[in-house]
């Protein structure tokens, strides 16, 4: 009774102070909407309007044909005619294209053997991503015109996008956002919640009163469950609204899974306020958390195509699993009987974490 | 079961009988440096006791030591009849504590934190009520109700921290340099409130490095470096010092000073505007004359005083190399 009531003083306290910290207020908003406006807006994986140099040498009607197929790809945007390779060459160097196409003087005789290419193109390598494109231009069958004699295209392999037919970014990544922002603002908000307290000398005043730390860090966390849960409606609401991202599962089975996920990521901040002496290294330490969780935990690259060490430090970041999570329910309409193992994973993190800050914790001042 | 509770606290079986707080031998270490060096206190119920000691003497870690907030190296300590650091948990609700720095939440309002503290320390709804409202009264913080720490004063702030810290009732309290912040006229009022509490059978401790403040204690402890020197009732440790105290007055305090100070009879020197006040090292009957001598045909006068507890600091403590 008494120890509900000390978790209730100390949540109800925890709500007052953020509601008139308009800092971390803002946050709380502002962090979901600028972070899913620049993942959903700037970085688009679906790369059109390509800046492309060309050089035709052969000046024929099939070159012209060429050209303007690869045009109408929108993959790519003519900005620039050339006379030679070496002037293609150096409008890269000076950033004024990233793609280059040279067509020699002899592309009809070129595409009617099958050993020879029949054009070169010439990319940025520097981006990845540049380059990847390139290799999609470069399997682009070209339907020569009745003149020329060339085989039917023929593909081997015919590849469909499950959950997400048309390949949009905005679908493959708002879900995975949802798991970075809550990452980002929890842990913060958490691993300041006590060093803030001792910086401010309040913790010797609360030390004294009868509060046990398992109230005191139960009473840290609840409020900011609920804000999280806050957070989820407001990615989910914009990336409906702005990027069509459909939500195939059950809202139900979201909200439970993402309220054990931010328990989890909760814990682990509050395990580094108990570890971090002033604010500033609380903040260094939320660091250590966001770039492994960001980089190792499949939101940006395949988790699959990870060296196996790395694979095994991802499992211990919580937004490992709950990337899966997040994309079964919400891009495959898993439901949480066939998420169990990520989970029991995220329980996991949870007591862990929770448990060692409990104890790292000391109710003195030595 | 949960830890005791406020109302339980105020029921005086806590110990009956025994002093307030008992320690022995209390020693704190930090790595190489004794903080604290073998401390016997006798705390009695009811009083006001003080520690008086200059800046790093270990004033403030004896005090965190006798409500728990530090372990001792050594040595024991019993308030109320619990043993400490055992029983800290059960102690708890029986101190109440004043920090040196203000240290409730400057972004709550004074009533706000009034209640946080009240729901943490587990009163019911209807007495927090009952003693929210009694706290604003006593130390008139009712028309502040509503502000934030941060806005207030020195003084407001102080009374706050009061309030906050005997909301529980709670039959001892230490107070940690509670009036370093304030003027003297608040201190003032800050002490009658001290003395209504005493009213109530609350053992007060309280530290300071203020004379005055010093001197309204029923019982003192003077500390330095660490080390218990004197312990007393102010009236007591006065009466009690084997110093001889002289008033030179005159001109050129300076000159006459170092002759007085090259003597090596006098544990310390002071001026007080056109006075030297000289605390004699005690045991050498002579030494009033050679102090007569150094300064004859300087056309200063010379007489003696009644000691005063800064002359009992002074003596007991490292005189003038410290302060």
């Amino acid at each position: 009774m008494h120890a509900l009531q000390r978790v209730f003083a100390v949540a109800g306290k925890e709500i007052r102070q953020l509601s008139r910290d308009r800092l971390t207020f803002g946050m709380i908003v502002g962090v979901p909407l600028i972070m899913i406006m620049l993942f959903g807006f700037a970085i688009n994986l679906d790369v059109r309007n390509l800046r492309t140099g060309i050089v035709d040498e052969a000046g024929s009607q099939l070159s012209r044909q060429l050209v303007a197929d690869l045009a109408a790809t929108q993959v790519v945007e003519i900005v620039a005619r050339e006379e030679s390779v070496e002037a293609l060459e150096a409008a890269m160097q000076r950033n004024e294209i990233v793609v280059g196409l040279h067509i020699p003087s002899d592309i009809e005789r070129r595409l009617a053997d099958p050993n020879r290419a029949a054009a070169q193109l010439l990319v940025d390598g520097t981006d990845p991503l540049i380059a990847g494109i390139a290799a999609g231009i470069v399997a682009m069958p070209f339907n020569a015109r009745p003149s020329v004699a060339a085989p039917p295209p023929r593909t081997l392999f015919s590849a469909r996008a499950f959950f997400n037919p048309e390949q949009r970014s905005a679908v493959m990544i708002v879900p995975g956002l949802i798991g970075v922002i809550l990452t980002f603002t929890m842990v913060l908000f958490t691993a300041v919640a006590i060093v803030r307290e001792r910086e401010r000398g309040n913790l010797e005043l609360l030390i004294t009163t009868p509060v046990r730390t398992t109230e005191l860090m139960v009473g840290k966390i609840l409020p900011y469950i609920a804000i999280g849960l806050i957070q989820v409606t407001l990615i989910l609401l914009v990336g409906a609204l702005l990027f069509d991202v459909p939500v195939r599962g059950t809202l139900t089975d979201l909200y439970l899974a993402s309220a054990v996920y931010i328990a989890a990521v909760l814990g682990i901040g509050l395990l580094i306020s108990t570890i971090a002496k002033i604010q500033f290294q609380a903040f260094q330490l939320t660091f250590f958390v966001m770039m492994p969780s960001i980089l190792l935990s499949g939101f940006m690259f395949p988790f699959d195509g990870m060296p196996t060490a790395a694979q095994y430090i991802a499992q211990v970041l919580p937004l490992t699993h709950f990337i899966v999570i997040v994309r079964g329910i919400v891009l495959k309409g898993a439901e949480l009987a066939d998420l169990l193992e990520p989970l029991r994973n995220l329980g996991i993190v949870f007591l862990v974490s929770m448990t060692l800050a409990v104890v790292r914790f000391r109710k003195r001042l030595d | 079961m949960d830890t005791a509770t406020a109302a339980d606290s105020a029921r005086p079986d806590n110990g009956a009988g025994e002093p307030a707080i008992v320690a022995t031998g209390l020693t704190r270490r930090f790595g190489r440096t004794v903080a604290v060096d073998s401390v016997d206190l006798t705390i009695p119920r009811a009083k006001i006791y003080g520690f008086l000691g200059p800046n790093g003497c270990g004033k403030s870690t004896t005090f965190r030591m006798l409500c728990g907030l530090l372990t001792p190296t050594e040595g024991e300590v019993r308030v109320l009849g619990h043993s400490i650091p055992r029983d800290a948990e059960t102690v708890r609700p029986l101190i109440g504590y004043m920090t040196q720095q203000f240290s409730l939440y400057r972004d709550l309002s004074v009533r706000e934190n009034l209640d946080f503290l009240g729901k943490v320390r587990g009163l019911s709804r209807r007495r927090r009520r009952e003693r929210i409202e009694a706290s604003l009264e006593t130390y008139d913080l009712g028309r502040l109700a509503r502000r934030r720490p941060e806005n207030l004063s020195g003084g407001e702030r102080q009374r706050l921290a009061l309030a906050a810290a005997v909301l529980h009732e709670p039959p001892v309290l230490l107070l940690d340099e509670p009036t370093s912040a304030v003027d003297p006229r608040t201190r003032r009022s800050f002490w009658d409130s001290l003395f209504a509490l005493i009213e109530h059978d609350v053992t007060i401790l309280v530290s300071t490095h203020y004379m005055e403040e010093a001197e309204r204690c029923h019982q003192l402890a003077i500390l330095d470096r660490g080390r218990l020197v004197a312990e007393g009732e102010p009236k007591t440790l006065i009466g009690d010092l084997g110093h001889t105290v002289l008033e030179v007055e005159g001109e050129q305090l300076a000159r006459l000073r170092q002759r007085i100070a090259e003597l090596g009879i006098a544990r310390s020197v002071a001026q007080l505007g056109n006075r030297l006040r000289v605390l004699l090292e005690p045991g050498d009957p002579d030494a009033a004359g050679l102090v007569g001598a150094a300064i004859a045909g300087s056309g200063a006068s010379i007489a003696e005083t009644r000691p005063g507890l800064e002359d009992v600091f002074v003596a007991s403590t490292q005189g003038d190399r410290d302060l």
